[in-house]
């Protein structure tokens, strides 16, 4: 009788320890997956000033649309993205909201441009182009690869009995990209991914 | 099945038939939740370095693709594999060819190097998927110029052999410049399924919930040699479960049948420090075997370049 209740003691306080270790792993991998979404908003960030010069070559009476995106851009750039975002809802939805905007401003760029020809054409304008697609492509991607492990953790802070421990060490759920957000962020510049080549 | 409901429903029901008219609304119910709504296409199976599930390739053209591939395995080690489907709607090529490469994990494990080439004929997308560590090898502008250049053209003309062998060659050409880690010698895949078993401390309170808990209940009810019996099973299936190697899991089982025969281990009262030879650790590396192609293990994130005509 004593040795059974020593057993279940044992493994009752593996289970426990089990939820502290799974909560390190889990919370270090939304933590990487995270990184990785600003990195990837950075990457655009940075082929916004070679994109907008490179239309100015071309369409310089469109100053209208070129200033809205290096306005938008500024307003990313002005948000420090930290791994402690997700940590806190508010600034992830002002984070949320500027990268929204710039898809915005971009998808706009991108509607112009097809009055331009010449600039379609452009060798240079191209492979800016497919760069600008290749990296909304990596971040919707890593939005879904943090979505994943978001919901892996949020889990893991919500069931039984891990919740206990995450009360006692202060492990809250983290903020997910919301789905209205999803519609307008995750809109890739329209235009540019036309088949017609 | 709804029809047959409403007549049951319309008649004036005898107990019986209330609860079976009940029962038929609640599979239906079921049966409405369980449907797919938009089916994906699956990933084909991983048959060769050249998959073509539109028989669009005659033999000697794929032997002569999967000729090409094979050498670039043997002189860099990076993988490049081809698909041939014939549509991926309702998703993105993007999406697709992001399933697939992750299916497949073409490219060695450490250093992501693989591609994949997905052509859908049906829908007239090419897309070339790009693994970690060839991202700078073939930037998304250099993809999308192959793809533009060399690919589309041919396949507008219908030669998908011709589009398909001058992307690869001038993939081939990007990746034979790039530095990276010689290929080994005879081909040890890495399972990439192994990479995600590093950590075994999360089975150990399951393993000793069962050592402890539950054998000494089947010892209780199936008497000491089923008893042991069930216990020598139970452990074999959990060794095979979490190592999916057949031979160990019978190692595991018949060591854990005698030593519960013998008492150790699910013995009231009899409680020895048997939880040592549970203890895994270390089972990743027995991977898979005979010839055949292979993912390595390698990672995708999304890079690459696609193209339409």
């Amino acid at each position: 009788m004593r040795v059974t209740a020593i057993c279940t003691l044992v493994v009752a306080t593996q289970l426990a320890g089990c939820g502290y270790n799974t909560f390190q792993t889990q919370d270090e991998q939304v933590k990487a997956a995270w990184s990785e979404v600003v990195n990837q908003y950075q990457r655009r960030a940075d082929l916004i000033p070679n994109l907008v010069e490179t239309v100015k070559g071309f369409a310089q009476q469109e100053r209208d649309v070129l200033l809205g995106v290096t306005e938008a851009r500024s307003k990313v750039g002005s948000i420090r993205a930290t791994p402690e975002l997700i940590n806190d809802p508010e600034a992830f939805q002002k984070f949320q909201a500027a990268q929204g905007e710039l898809t915005s401003a971009l998808s706009r760029l991108m509607v112009v441009v097809e009055k331009y020809p010449e600039l379609k054409s452009d060798q240079n304008f191209r492979d800016l182009q497919a760069q600008l697609e290749g990296t909304e492509n990596r971040i919707t991607v890593a939005r879904n690869r943090y979505i994943a492990s978001v919901q892996q953790y949020n889990v893991t802070v919500r069931s039984f009995p891990s919740n206990l421990t995450a009360m006692m060490f202060g492990y809250k759920t983290k903020p997910n990209f919301t789905v209205e957000n999803e519609a307008a962020i995750s809109k890739p510049p329209a235009v540019s991914f036309e088949r017609k080549q | 099945m709804i029809g047959s409901l409403a007549i049951s429903g319309g008649a004036s029901p005898r107990p019986a038939a209330r609860r079976l008219s009940a029962r038929g609304l609640l599979l239906a119910a079921l049966a409405l939740c369980a449907w797919p709504v938009a089916a994906q296409q699956p990933v084909p199976r991983l048959t060769g370095r050249v998959v073509d599930t539109t028989a669009t390739l005659s033999p000697s053209e794929r032997a002569g693709l999967e000729q090409k591939l094979a050498a670039l395995e043997q002189r860099k080690g990076s993988q490049i594999a081809v698909l041939i489907v014939s549509t991926v709607q309702p998703e993105a090529i993007e999406q697709y060819s992001l399933r697939v490469a992750e299916a497949w994990q073409i490219g060695r494990g450490k250093t992501d190097d693989g591609i994949v080439i997905v052509v859908a004929k049906d829908d007239r997308l090419a897309r070339i998927e790009v693994g970690y560590g060839l991202e700078g090898a073939v930037p998304d502008a250099l993809g999308k110029r192959i793809i533009a250049d060399q690919m589309i053209p041919r396949f507008r003309a219908g030669d998908y052999a011709g589009g398909l062998n001058d992307g690869v060659d001038a993939l081939i050409k990007l990746v034979d410049v790039e530095t990276l880690p010689p290929p080994t010698g005879p081909r040890r895949t890495e399972r990439g399924a192994d990479r995600e078993r590093g950590d075994w401390s999360g089975i150990l309170p399951f393993v000793l919930f069962f050592a402890f808990v539950v054998a000494p209940i089947l010892r209780r009810v199936f008497g000491s040699l089923f008893g042991a019996l069930a216990i020598g099973i139970g452990a074999g299936f959990i060794t095979w479960f979490l190592s999916s190697v057949l031979f160990l899991a019978f190692g595991v089982g018949g060591v854990a049948f005698l030593l519960a025969l013998v008492g150790l281990v699910g013995g009231p009262g009899r409680w020895s420090s048997g939880g040592g030879y549970w203890g895994g650790g270390g089972f990743g590396g027995f991977g898979g075997g005979g010839g055949g192609f292979r993912g390595g293990g390698g990672r995708f994130g999304g890079g690459g370049a696609s193209g339409g005509w």
